[in-house]
């Protein structure tokens, strides 16, 4: 416990302070577009889920979206990589651009877009391999077999999620051994073994303890450089401390979409403040 | 106050863990019975006992002399014996009956005979006395005479019974080589004239003219087969006639003198004689012998190796065919079709398959794979060997494939728990890496659902090896003249007739004319099916449990 405390504390006022020192900066207007979303409409048979969202997602940067359960955030997320398509009473209207070009078009090929667009989920999913067959999992998936590329990417990747340290010496292990927190962050490193352009959170740490949930953020933050993230989550210090925008969901509708420091220091509408300031949600 | 401890009894649930635990013991105890008494009455059969000589005077008859093994004795109330004309002393409720194993069923005609207690003299164990097992008409006991060469006696007496062990192995030898040779070259020789037969056949089928080379080509080949035989033939001739040259002469308990060839002759024992450890070693041969040896005297003596071996074979080959059959089946309910009221009433059909008698899939085998299926692939394939049928007659194929459809149901419903049982969470993962739902289901799902499918494949296994019913229409015979693999191409002869224990079990405890003699046979015979099925559920149980380890974590 003593441990947690003193890792916790100087790293996220680190981040704390890094993050207000470039809060000027910030201007959607100046960002390059990763991701965008016009009209979209998201319906789960008759219930409609999503109303009407408008937004931007800037490329490298990382976007959080807050707000209360049930609010339609994981939702909107699992609909950049199309993970709704699994459910069959989905009806979407609108129109989400990867890049300029619609991901929803029928010419799209969705094991192509989910290639370009990772995703990690709220519970660590290792598969039940190897930790090396692991994160090489996505390549084989591309034909890619040959032993020396596998090496040099499993260890990139590792090396890429802080695990490599950990795992080396045990490659050739079961996954399942590993603790909550290595395995999540083994799962971001199956992830980015591909190279997507866009990785998406869905409440990466919300199962983990505290320390691990400090090293995922450290990892986000690292990440930045190379990936556009997208991240859901209910801590909104978390929010704070690791995006660079940050989206308040209500009930399906997006509320208030802005710079982190901007939304959190001083929301333009009622119902953000409400929410961050904790008097409902 | 007991009235109130009482219930609180009742609360605590300990009357709930008493009725549990009595339930348990109940299944351990039959269970346990179960096994106890096929193994005690089947093993014990084995057992080298000793043989006794007595006298035996029924009143008014002559004395006469039994010799035998001491079987079975029951006791009988002195009314009934009385009204067989025997009359028990005064105050003595019920006399022994004992059932004797006589033995030498060529001479008296049965081999077993029920004697009355008090008729009996003391019975005496006379070492010099010989157990003989022969290839026809089962035992014989007495005593050694003398042992003859082409009808001159060359031993007697002091070490004769030596002579006769040392000629026995002989004689065994010669009956090995002559089995090897009928089994090996002269059945190539056969399988050759048969293949030149059916090539004719198909050459006049064909519309081939008689006297092209074609014809020629076979009539050659088939004059060397011809003279292959005759040689082996010659061979064989002259095995027989060693085989024959010694006969052993034995007196019986009546006094009779009979001379028996040695080509008849399995092995001699004199159980008076031997030592426990003998005894021992001679059980574990007599064992061996049963599970390695081939049936004689109407399966009623000799061992069952080909029926083990039909069993195993069958059980093999239905798991081969069930497993992926099933699982393909379960992973199209499972994962492609819309789960709609059509896949609930498929799914309720499949469970329901599982409840049909087995003598019906025997039925359906026979109408649509023997008769059917079987009778026009004879007449695209194999037209040059009608009208003798080579599919188109049960068989080990047909067995094996009616016990698969038997057992899918199992697989079927096993394997789609397993399925079910994969998170999502998985799933999701494999998806989100760029993955197609094949892709998913090849790489991750089915090797994740693995256990689950040795489940069913364990429980389409138990069931498959206990059923006899439908096999008799489908395959199974009570004496099969070969095994279904054998030293000629193409080696496994799916097409042929097999043995199997469970019907064996049948034949020999209903349709054999020797009861007595059948009897331990089909307790021995109960316990190897039942050894069998467990050795097939533990391998089967070691690879899965195996599988369950690399996916342990992810299950719960």
């Amino acid at each position: 416990m003593e441990a947690v405390k003193q890792e916790t504390a100087p790293t996220a006022r680190a981040i704390d302070i890094e993050s207000m020192q470039r809060s000027d900066k910030l201007n959607m207007a100046n960002e390059e577009i990763c991701l965008k979303v016009n009209d979209f409409n998201l319906y789960y048979g008759d219930k409609q889920a999503l109303h009407n969202i408008n937004m931007s997602i800037a490329k490298n940067r990382v976007t959080a979206f807050i707000g209360p359960s049930g609010c339609g955030k994981s939702t909107l997320l699992r609909c950049f990589n199309r993970m709704n398509d699994l459910i069959d009473s989905v009806n979407i209207k609108g129109e989400m651009l990867l890049d300029d070009s619609d991901l929803n078009a029928p010419s799209v090929n969705v094991a192509d877009l989910r290639r370009q667009v990772g995703m990690v989920f709220q519970k660590p999913n290792p598969f039940p391999k190897s930790i090396y067959e692991n994160v090489a999992y996505g390549l084989r998936l591309q034909g890619v077999n040959d032993r020396a590329t596998l090496d040099n990417v499993v260890e990139k990747s590792l090396k890429g999620a802080a695990l490599w340290d950990e795992v080396k010496d045990r490659l050739h292990e079961s996954a399942m051994g590993m603790s909550g927190g290595q395995q999540q962050r083994l799962v971001i490193a199956r992830a980015i073994a591909i190279e997507p352009e866009v990785l998406l959170l869905d409440e990466p740490a919300s199962a983990l303890d505290p320390l691990s949930t400090l090293k995922i953020e450290e990892l986000i933050y690292e990440l930045k450089d190379k990936y556009t993230i997208v991240i859901v989550t209910h801590n909104m210090q978390q929010a704070a401390r690791v995006s660079d925008y940050t989206a308040f969901m209500y009930m399906g509708e997006l509320v208030e979409f802005g710079a982190t420091d901007e939304l959190f220091t001083n929301p333009s509408k009622k119902q953000t403040e409400d929410y961050i300031t904790g008097r409902y949600g | 106050m007991s009235d109130k401890s009482f219930s609180h009894w009742v609360k605590s649930g300990s009357p709930w863990v008493w009725l549990n635990a009595g339930a348990v013991s109940i299944c351990l105890v039959m269970v346990v019975g179960l096994l106890g008494l096929i193994a005690v009455r089947g093993l014990s059969h084995f057992w080298p006992a000793d043989v006794v000589e007595v006298s035996y005077t029924e009143p008014g008859q002559k004395v006469e002399v039994i010799m035998g093994e001491m079987i079975d004795n029951e006791l009988v109330p002195a009314a009934r014996l009385k009204r067989v004309g025997v009359d028990l002393p005064e105050g003595q409720e019920s006399a022994e009956r004992i059932l004797m194993k006589v033995g030498n069923r060529d001479q008296f005609g049965l081999d077993f005979r029920w004697v009355n207690g008090p008729w009996l003299a003391e019975p005496t164990y006379p070492e010099e006395i010989i157990s003989i097992e022969r290839r026809e008409w089962g035992r014989f006991y007495g005593r050694l005479v003398s042992v003859k060469q082409q009808g001159k006696v060359v031993a007697t007496g002091e070490g004769s019974y030596e002579e006769l062990q040392k000629r026995l192995s002989r004689s065994n030898d010669l009956i090995g080589q002559i089995k090897h040779l009928e089994h090996g070259e002269i059945g190539q020789i056969n399988h050759g004239i048969e293949t030149i037969r059916l090539d004719r056949r198909r050459l006049e089928l064909a519309g081939e003219m008689k006297g092209s080379m074609a014809y020629v080509e076979l009539e050659e080949s088939e004059k060397q087969f011809d003279t292959q035989y005759k040689e082996l033939q010659a061979k064989l001739a002259d095995l027989y006639a060693a085989l024959n040259r010694d006969q052993m002469v034995v007196k019986m308990s009546d006094g009779r003198e009979v001379e028996i060839p040695l080509a008849k002759v399995v092995l001699t024992h004199q159980p008076n004689k031997m030592g426990i450890v003998e005894k021992l070693g001679f059980y574990v041969h007599a064992v061996w012998e049963f599970v390695s040896g081939d049936p004689r005297e109407a399966n009623t003596e000799g061992g069952v190796f080909p029926a083990i071996f039909g069993t195993i074979m069958m059980v093999m080959i239905m798991a081969v065919l069930v497993t992926p059959f099933g699982v393909i089946a379960a992973v199209y309910l499972k994962e492609y079709a819309s789960q709609g009221p059509i896949i609930r009433l498929i799914r309720i059909a499949v469970n329901n398959l599982a409840g049909v008698p087995s003598i019906v899939y025997g039925v359906f085998g026979l109408g649509f794979f023997v008769y059917f299926l079987g009778g026009n692939i004879d007449e695209l394939f194999f037209q040059a060997s009608l009208p003798a049928p080579t599919f188109g007659t049960p068989g080990l194929m047909w067995a094996s494939i009616t016990l698969a459809i038997l057992t899918v149901p199992v697989v079927i419903v096993a394997t789609e728990e397993g399925l079910s049982r994969i998170p999502r969470a998985i799933r999701e993962g494999s998806l989100a890496l760029g993955a197609t739902k094949a892709e998913t289901l090849w790489r991750t799902v089915l090797p994740m659902a693995a256990p689950a499918m040795m489940t069913g494949l364990i429980l389409a296994v138990a069931r498959a090896a206990g059923e006899v019913a439908p096999l008799m229409m489908v395959g199974v015979v009570k004496l099969a003249p070969a095994l279904a693999v054998d030293n000629i191409a193409p080696y496994l002869h799916l097409d042929r007739q097999f043995m199997h224990l469970g019907f064996h079990i049948y034949d020999v405890g209903f349709q054999s004319p020797n009861v007595e003699a059948a009897r331990p046979l089909v307790y021995a015979t109960a316990f190897l099916l039942v050894m069998i099925i467990i050795v097939l559920n533990i391998a089967a149980i070691g690879i899965r449990n195996r599988l369950r380890e690399n996916f342990k974590a992810s299950e719960n």
